[in-house]
């Protein structure tokens, strides 16, 4: 019986307790930097875009929800479309584990609901940001060895000229 | 003939069911503070409208009675539940005697309100025809028959110290002293027997909120469902009401007006059915027979014995 009371006592002292509950919309829960949110496609510093197609982050997938299509202009391989399906993402983050340029990446955001379900389908202009998420100062085509216009082959960061096989200097 | 007080006749059932209903916010808003949370607090300031939204919810609700279950039992059930507890509050002494506050048998006219309340959970099992909700009807059938037996021994002791079973009498005895200090053992007797009969946790195993399917009100939905949940907590207004009446004492007390302390009184022993709910675990069935059989019945019998042995005593 002196236990059930001490409970009690204990049970009423929590009334005297600050509330755990978090009043959304109105409070907003916490959100870690690296919190596994809503989808992005990223841009480079110079606002080109990061995509370079490669398909890795469609392979990486679980649940194959990510659909693209590359093409080509000078030499730059950037995506035709790129669909995710956000009713089977699961938010794990293997894409933007596996994305060699930092393109794909996830955002602390979670309000993505929606009445009709093929509008969760996003398309390329619904994931494209305008900066460089959460990656600032990286550009895969300053460091790859791929020719694009405005750096030829040899003019990477790092990256020596290559050597002219034709010429007896060293 | 006297005529009859028609006001507290129409007004009394109308504020027992506003009270009922009102409550439900009430323990949803103080279980929420005692477990670190907030109720409801969206629906209206403080989320006081909640319960109009639920009761909208239920009217709304398919009225749908089992096919394999006894219609006529089945509609019955719910409202022999609201019936016994709305008469019992006829003799209840509120603020100006109530409507029959003076009837000289008046706690014998709720002991049998109490045992005829017994019949809306059993028939509501057994009219059920499913197996949850006989089990819960069955059980439920036991907890409260056994613990009404207890209930009844423990108001002895009221009865002999006061002389009377009219409810009115009872309060002008105390106008000394409240019954809970000669009558301690028997208060705390009482009010467990209490609890037992109007299922509530820590003895809700009629209910079983997360065992046995919802018990007896299983196959129950929409106003049927609403009426006996409305009935549980006028039950518990009740057995508060009486408890007040009984040993603390009524509306006696300094300074406010009866009505005042009477409503003071019975709210905080609502609230400690609520910190009840809040704290305890609920014991398994046969700890909780073992309880009311072992433990409470011979206690209200000491208290009896005790208390009878005093008087003697004092007579002499």
């Amino acid at each position: 019986m002196l236990d059930t009371l001490r409970t009690l006592l204990l049970t009423f002292l929590h009334g005297f307790h600050r509330r755990a509950t978090v009043q959304y919309p109105e409070q907003q829960p916490y959100l870690p930097p690296r919190y596994r949110g809503r989808i992005i496609l990223s841009r480079d510093p110079d606002g080109g875009e990061r995509c370079v197609a490669c398909n890795l982050c469609a392979v990486a997938c679980p649940v194959d929800c990510i659909s693209l299509q590359k093409t080509e202009r000078d030499g730059r391989w950037y995506p035709d479309y790129f669909r995710i399906n956000f009713s089977r993402c699961i938010f794990c983050g293997f894409c933007e584990e596996a994305c060699p340029t930092y393109a794909i990446q996830l955002t602390p955001d979670f309000e993505m609901g929606e009445y009709a379900r093929p509008n969760l389908v996003y398309e390329k202009e619904d994931l494209l940001i305008s900066g460089t998420g959460k990656y600032p100062g990286y550009s895969f085509h300053h460091v790859a060895g791929v020719p694009i216009p405005g750096k030829d082959r040899g003019a990477s960061e790092h990256e020596r000229a290559p050597i002219d096989l034709h010429s007896l200097l060293p | 003939m006297t005529p009859l007080p028609l006001a507290p006749i129409v007004l009394t059932p109308l504020v027992v069911l506003a009270l009922a209903t009102v409550l439900t916010w009430v323990e949803r808003r103080l279980l929420g503070l005692w477990q670190d949370r907030y109720g409801p607090n969206r629906v209206g300031p403080g989320g006081m409208f909640q319960a109009v939204a639920d009761g909208i919810k239920l009217l709304f609700k398919q009225d749908w009675v089992p096919p394999f279950a006894d219609r006529g039992v089945f509609v019955l059930a719910p409202a022999i539940g609201m019936m016994t507890v709305l008469l019992s509050f006829a003799v209840i002494p509120l603020a100006a005697g109530g409507i029959a506050g003076n009837l000289n048998v008046g706690l014998l006219f709720i002991l049998a309100m109490m045992g005829l309340g017994v019949y809306a959970v059993v028939l509501a099992g057994w009219a059920s025809d499913s197996k949850y909700a006989l089990l819960g009807g069955m059980r439920a059938a036991a907890q409260m028959i056994s613990y009404e037996v207890f209930m009844a021994l423990s108001l002895l002791g009221v009865v002999m110290v006061a002389g009377s079973f009219s409810l009115r009498d009872i309060v002008a005895a105390q106008s000394g002293l409240w019954f809970i200090i000669p009558q301690g053992l028997g208060f705390v007797v009482f009010l467990l027997a209490g609890i037992a009969e109007t299922h509530r946790l820590p003895f809700d195993l009629p209910e079983g909120e997360n065992e046995l399917g919802a018990g007896f009100h299983t196959e129950y939905s929409g106003m049927k469902f609403g009426m006996f949940f409305i009935a549980e907590y006028a039950g518990i207004v009740l057995v508060s009401a009486l408890a007040t009446t009984l040993y603390l004492g009524g509306g006696n007390g300094l300074l406010l007006p009866a009505p005042v302390w009477f409503a003071l009184k019975t709210g905080v022993i609502v609230a400690f059915f609520i910190l009840l709910r809040a704290g305890l675990p609920r014991p398994r069935y046969d700890q909780l027979m073992g309880l009311g059989w072992k433990v409470l019945l011979p206690l209200s019998l000491l208290n009896v014995l005790a208390t009878g042995t005093v008087m003697m005593l004092r007579a002499s």
